[in-house]
C-alpha cells in the first residue's frame, strides 16, 4: 500500500437538492440503470428548483457539508412552467456572492438534469464530487468547531 | 441651505394645514452637534422643528413600515426623500408594502450627506457651538475658533458614487445646490477587492464581521428589510445559533445580504447604523453591481418595475451552471 492509500482519502459530504420532476427522476434512472457514480451525495427531494431558498444552501454549508448541488429541469421543461427560470436568477446571485466573499465557487454548483438523463446525472455527480474532493473539507463556514482560518 | 429649509417648512406646513397629510416624516436637529434625528410632525405649529442640512443621513423610508399600520383610513403620510430614500420607497411600493396613494413625497435633489464621524475626528473633542454651511463648505464654530471643511471631501462613500441624487418619484421637488457625482460602475472598491486572492477575501470578510455583536441595527435601519418575522429570529425552525460566534455571524450576514439582492439601492443606511463600524458596503455593493451587470436592473427607479427575483427572462445568462464533461 502506498502512502496515499494508508492515510484515508478525504471523502466530501455533498447535499444534492433535486427537483421532483426531472433531476430526482434522473437520479432514479441512473440507479435503476446501474450506473456507477460517487456515493458522496445526500439527496434532498424538493418540488422544484424554484423551491430552493438561498437560505437552504447557506444552512447546508453551516451544518457541515463540504458542498451543495442544486439540480432542476432544463429551462423550458419546468413542471411548473417557470420555476427554474426564477431559480436561475437566485442561483446566479448566490454563486457570485459566495465566490466574492472567498468561498470556493466549486462548492456551490447548479445543474439541469432531465428525467431521461441518467448518464448525465452520474457524470455531473462524479464531476462535482471530484472538484470538491480536491478542495478538501469546508472548515471555515460550518458551525463553530473551534477551527479557524481557511 | 437656509432657502431649502424654509421651502421645506413652507411645503410641509401647507400639506398639514390643508389636511393632505396627517403626519410628516423629516429631520430635526439631533441631541448632539452635527447630527440629525428623524422627526415626526403632526401639527403645523411644529413644522419649525424640521431641518435640512448636510447631516440628514437616515433613510426615512424605513419608518413607513412602523407608522403605516397605525394610519387612520384615508390618512396619508408625507415624507422627505433624498434620491436613495425615494428609490427605497419605490421599491416598497413595487413590492406592495406601501401604496403610492398613501404617501406624499417631498423630494430633495440631494447634494450628498456628510460623514459626521470623519468631521468629528478632525475636531478632536472641541466643544462645537454652531455650524453654518453653504453649497461648498461647512463651517464649524467652536470655543475659540472655527474651522472650514469642504463638503465634498467628507461625503459618505455611497454618496460619492451615487448615480441618482434626484428622487425617482416625488410629488414636490426641492432643488438643492449642485452635486454632480460621477458614478463609476462597478464600484472601484469592489474592483479592488476582486483583485485579491480568494483567501485574502475570506480573511477580510472574516475580520470585518468578527466585530459584529448581532444587534441587528443593519437590518432595522434598512427600509427593504420588512419581513414581520426575520429568518434570524425564527424559532420553527431555528436556522442558526443566536451567538456571535463566527459561523453564526457569517450565516446572518450572508443571508441578510442575499435577501437584499435586487432591492439594495446602496443608500448606506446599514453602514451608518453599525455600532462597530463594519464596512458592510464592501459586501452589499457587489450584488448591486452584479444585478446591474447581469440583469440590467437597478431597483427603485420606476413604479412600473417588477421586483428582480419575482420575474425572469428566458435569456438570462447561465454560464455558471455545471455541465457534464
Amino acid at each position: 500500500m502506498n502512502e496515499e492509500n494508508r492515510a484515508q482519502p478525504f471523502e466530501p459530504k455533498i447535499i444534492a437538492f433535486l427537483c421532483n420532476w426531472c433531476s430526482y427522476a434522473g437520479a432514479d434512472l441512473a440507479g435503476v440503470s446501474r450506473f456507477q457514480y460517487s456515493t458522496n451525495i445526500r439527496v434532498i427531494k424538493v418540488p422544484c428548483s424554484g423551491r430552493i431558498n438561498p437560505l437552504y444552501i447557506i444552512k447546508a454549508l453551516y451544518s457541515g457539508v463540504d458542498g451543495v448541488l442544486v439540480s432542476g429541469c432544463h429551462p423550458g421543461d419546468c413542471h411548473y412552467i417557470s420555476g427554474n427560470y426564477f431559480a436561475r436568477r437566485k442561483f446566479a446571485l448566490v454563486k457570485r456572492f459566495l465566490e466574492y466573499i472567498g468561498i470556493e465557487p466549486e462548492r456551490i454548483q447548479f445543474s439541469w438534469v432531465s428525467a431521461a438523463e441518467g448518464v448525465r446525472f452520474a457524470q455531473i455527480i462524479d464531476k462535482v464530487t471530484s472538484e470538491i474532493r480536491k478542495l478538501g473539507p469546508l472548515t471555515y463556514f460550518r458551525r463553530d468547531t473551534g477551527q479557524k482560518g481557511t | 441651505m437656509k432657502r431649502v429649509q424654509s421651502e421645506l417648512v413652507e411645503n410641509v406646513s401647507k400639506l398639514l394645514r390643508e389636511n393632505k397629510v396627517g403626519l410628516f416624516i423629516g429631520y430635526q436637529d439631533g441631541s448632539l452637534p452635527l447630527r440629525t434625528s428623524p422627526c415626526f410632525v403632526t401639527k403645523h405649529e411644529d413644522v419649525q422643528r424640521l431641518v435640512w442640512n448636510s447631516f440628514c443621513a437616515n433613510n426615512l423610508s424605513v419608518y413607513l413600515k412602523s407608522v403605516l399600520p397605525g394610519l387612520p383610513a384615508n390618512g396619508r403620510i408625507g415624507i422627505l426623500c433624498k434620491g436613495c430614500d425615494s428609490r427605497s420607497l419605490v421599491n416598497l411600493i413595487v413590492e406592495k408594502q406601501v401604496k403610492r396613494e398613501d404617501v406624499v413625497i417631498i423630494g430633495i435633489s440631494c447634494p450628498g450627506v456628510v460623514n459626521t464621524d470623519r468631521l468629528l475626528a478632525h475636531l478632536e473633542g472641541k466643544k462645537i457651538v454652531d455650524v453654518e454651511e453653504n453649497d461648498e463648505d461647512i463651517v464649524v464654530k467652536f470655543d475659540g475658533g472655527e474651522e472650514r471643511f469642504a463638503r465634498r471631501d467628507y461625503l459618505y462613500e455611497s454618496c460619492l458614487n451615487c448615480a441618482y441624487p434626484t428622487p425617482s418619484v416625488y410629488d414636490i421637488l426641492i432643488r438643492v445646490g449642485k452635486h454632480s457625482p460621477k458614478p463609476v460602475f462597478p464600484d472601484p472598491m469592489i474592483n479592488e477587492f476582486n483583485k485579491k486572492s480568494r483567501t485574502e477575501r475570506w480573511q477580510i470578510f472574516e475580520q470585518e464581521l468578527s466585530r459584529c455583536i448581532r444587534c441587528y441595527a443593519c437590518r432595522n435601519a434598512c427600509p427593504n428589510c420588512y419581513c414581520k418575522e426575520c429568518f434570524a429570529e425564527q424559532t420553527k425552525p431555528r436556522w442558526f445559533g443566536l451567538t456571535n460566534e463566527h459561523s453564526d455571524v457569517f450565516f446572518y450576514h450572508v443571508v441578510r445580504i442575499l435577501h437584499q439582492a435586487g432591492r439594495c439601492v446602496d443608500c448606506g443606511a446599514c453602514v451608518r447604523a453599525c455600532p462597530e463600524n463594519i464596512n458592510l458596503r464592501l459586501f452589499t455593493r457587489v450584488l448591486v453591481d452584479e444585478v446591474k451587470e447581469r440583469f440590467g436592473y437597478e431597483p427603485g427607479l420606476s413604479l412600473n418595475d417588477s421586483s428582480l427575483l419575482a420575474t425572469f427572462s428566458t435569456d438570462d445568462k447561465q454560464e455558471f451552471m455545471a455541465e457534464a464533461d
